[in-house]
């Protein structure tokens, strides 16, 4: 398949890996933000194949992760809200909040659906006039744009039925606090391909600046993934750490223009609560208030206790890269894909539930 | 509180699935039939008599009921023969049960009435008993069936997800995914610039003509919900085998490669309802492989891998790039990614 095969040619992989081999000399840690990232990495048993001195490890790239359970819990009960739809990805109907799940409230008979794109959402707004329809908006930035699209087609529109609950996360930030945090020590980064294609690679520049670590962006192909590494185990070895591009058929430096535009249009940069990480500055994105008519938070306040994480989940460790899924005491015991504790094990983007799908031989 | 109500992803055919079958119904159901977990249950008619009587029965409550490449109808006709003929049987006689939802459009009932006495046609069986019950508005999604199978298997078959062996070879019968992301892209109005029409078809003529080459196949399993990962695992534990699998070998076409990398799902999970699984020992290869590409639903048959004795009810795959991962069955329903 044009575009897919050439980044899985077994051949340039291998060239790949030996140039790795022979460029490594030290033993290195590197995180891989994205959990993207994360499953091409076990899926194409890439650890298997890099030399044991690289050491891999995920970070709080996966959305519905770092999604903290105060803000689940919000969503579930207004999910239980008379008269009311509340849509969203996939993922999030499965992570367990405090008193259950969006599935498990689905399953009581609130009407919680599934959707592919926050249009979906907007479609079933325009189909359901006497309903208000809620989308629960997580994401990074890379998911962001087209919901400040939707709200701004909702606008146009004059659809008086539709909200968002925007828990959207920016991702430098976030990379920010695990450093500034000290607690695992990093030789380099692996940037977000996706993240990266929107904000563009000089957001990245902070890395080498501030904090003298190199970042190579990577798409998710194996042969992306190995490029960063061997980008990253070139910049350390020479101790030149920058930002190093290897994702240049999707990133540019300054980014996708119209995107932010349309980002900085619809919303504004607020703190937003991590799990794992707790509130972090400058991290999230609130509705403007021009847009208020399409803040659910603001039309729909619902009161929720403090929630707990579940007892002995280290979700939020492994989101900060300081263990490793198998390290977790629940992890394939009681935390398990089908019966999970942590949204770690429940999102298709988390490092616990690639782990747990890809395991190795 | 997941564990205390029923999910929809207790339907996704996955581990959720297996673990509800195994709690509620062979608990309480209990018999030797359903303790072998096979396709249909098999029977000799009385003790001095060779022939063997096979039964099978299938719910089918997909959404649209009309979809590229099949509809309701056709897939609850494929799905009990392709059951009965996934332990030998030569399919014969059908039932039918229909409930209609209130406002179901007569010409959409009739539509897919035509299509089961087509299917039916095709697979050569008969439709010779039914029910029809219609509830009210909103108790059902437009149109649910249930059809049961019955078929006689011939003198000298043994065919049972039970009976792979260390060094059988494991057949994998054509392309995979087709049917799942056909669903898929007509529910949620995904258009792709290639076409990507269900695989439903009735496999027993296939079978037939695999069993008159070598009849001393192990096992056979059609791979439907799950996918092809999740009936490789049932039929490994089973078995009490490991089964090894190459990635390379698995064909997979270029339209759903390229809808699942889209969408972020893997291709291994997705839903099939005209393909199947043989195990078969070595001897048998050649000519079970050479009757599957003479058949109209074989012709891309590939060997896909082995089973081993080494890592007993675990299947393994070998990479494309040469690493070993394992292979686990699916765990609620495949969801797109969000980032």
């Amino acid at each position: 398949m044009k575009y897919i095969d050439e980044f899985r040619d077994p051949g340039a992989v291998q060239r790949l890996l030996t140039s790795i081999h022979n460029r490594s000399s030290r033993p290195i840690r590197l995180m891989e933000f994205c959990g993207g990232h994360t499953h091409a990495i076990l899926k194409f048993g890439l650890r298997q194949l890099l030399p044991p001195s690289i050491r891999l490890l995920s970070g709080p790239g996966c959305p519905v992760c770092v999604t903290a359970s105060t803000d689940l819990d919000r969503a579930i009960a207004m999910a239980h809200l008379p008269d009311l739809i509340l849509t969203t990805f996939g993922d999030m109907m499965r992570v367990p909040g405090s008193q259950g799940s969006l599935q498990d409230a689905k399953a009581q008979g609130a009407d919680v659906r599934m959707v592919y794109s926050t249009l979906d959402a907007l479609s079933i707004a325009r189909a359901n006039p006497d309903r208000q329809v809620i989308f629960l908006a997580i994401g990074f930035e890379t998911t962001a744009p087209t919901v400040a699209a939707a709200v701004l087609q909702a606008q146009a529109e004059g659809l008086d039925n539709f909200s968002i609950f925007s828990l959207h996360k920016l991702t430098p930030p976030a990379m920010k606090a695990i450093l500034e945090a000290g607690e695992v020590q990093l030789s380099g980064i692996i940037g977000p391909g996706h993240v990266t294609t929107v904000i563009g690679s000089n957001a990245w520049h902070f890395l080498p600046r501030d904090y003298g670590i190199p970042c190579a962006i990577a798409g998710f192909e194996p042969l992306d993934i190995l490029q960063a590494v061997y980008a990253l185990v070139d910049m350390v070895e020479r101790g030149a750490p920058a930002v190093s591009n290897a994702y240049r058929r999707s990133v540019r430096p300054e980014g996708n223009l119209v995107a932010q535009q349309m980002m900085q249009q619809v919303f504004q940069v607020s703190a937003a609560e991590w799990r794992g990480l707790g509130s972090v500055t400058d991290s999230g994105l609130s509705l403007r208030s021009e847009y208020a008519a399409f803040d659910a938070t603001r039309r729909f306040p619902v009161a929720v206790h403090s929630s707990l994480e579940p007892r002995g989940c280290l979700c939020g460790e492994v989101l900060r890269g300081v263990v490793e899924p198998p390290e977790c005491p629940l992890f394939d015991g009681a935390c398990t894909p089908e019966h999970p504790v942590g949204p770690c094990m429940v999102s298709s983007e988390g490092a616990c539930a690639a782990y747990a799908q890809y395991g190795e031989a | 509180m997941s564990q205390d109500t029923i999910l929809l992803a207790h339907g996704s055919g996955g581990k959720l699935t297996h673990d509800l079958i195994r709690a509620v119904f062979v608990k309480h159901f209990r018999n030797p039939w359903l303790d072998r977990q096979d396709d249909a249950a098999v029977w000799a008619l009385t003790a001095s008599t060779e022939t063997r009587l096979a039964l099978t029965t299938d719910c089918y409550v997909v959404q649209p009921i009309f979809f590229p490449g099949g509809d309701i109808g056709r897939l609850a006709v494929c799905g009990t023969v392709n059951d009965l003929a996934m332990v030998g049987a030569q399919p014969l006689y059908l039932t039918a049960g229909f409930i209609l939802e209130e406002g179901l459009p007569l010409v959409d009932l009739e539509r897919v009435v035509v299509s089961m006495a087509q299917t039916a046609r095709e697979a050569g069986v008969e439709i010779i008993a039914g029910d029809t019950k219609v509830v009210d508005r909103g108790s059902a999604d437009s149109l649910f069936i249930n059809t049961a199978g019955i078929g006689v298997l011939p003198a000298g078959i043994s065919i049972s997800g039970a009976n792979a062996q260390p060094g059988d070879v494991v057949i994998l019968s054509g392309p995979i995914g087709a049917h799942g992301l056909a669903i898929l892209s007509q529910r949620e109005g995904l258009r792709f610039s290639f076409p990507l029409n269900s695989d439903c078809a009735p496999l027993n003529g296939l079978v037939d003509a695999m069993l008159k080459a070598d009849a001393r196949i192990h096992c056979l399993r059609d791979p439907t919900r799950g996918g092809l990962a999740t009936t490789l695992n049932e039929l490994a534990t089973q078995s009490q085998v490991g089964i090894e699998i190459e990635e390379a070998c698995i064909p997979v076409p270029e339209g759903v490669k390229a809808a699942c990398e889209l969408l972020g799902l893997d291709p291994l999970y997705v839903a099939n309802e005209g393909k199947l699984v043989a195990i078969v020992p070595p001897p048998a290869e050649d000519s079970v492989l050479a009757a599957m590409h003479g058949h109209q639903y074989g012709q891309q048959a590939a060997v896909i891998g082995r089973v081993t004795s080494a890592h007993p009810r675990r299947v393994v795959l070998r990479t494309t790039l040469g690493a070993h991962r394992v292979l686990e069955m699916l765990t609620g329903a495949q969801l797109p990614r969000i980032c």
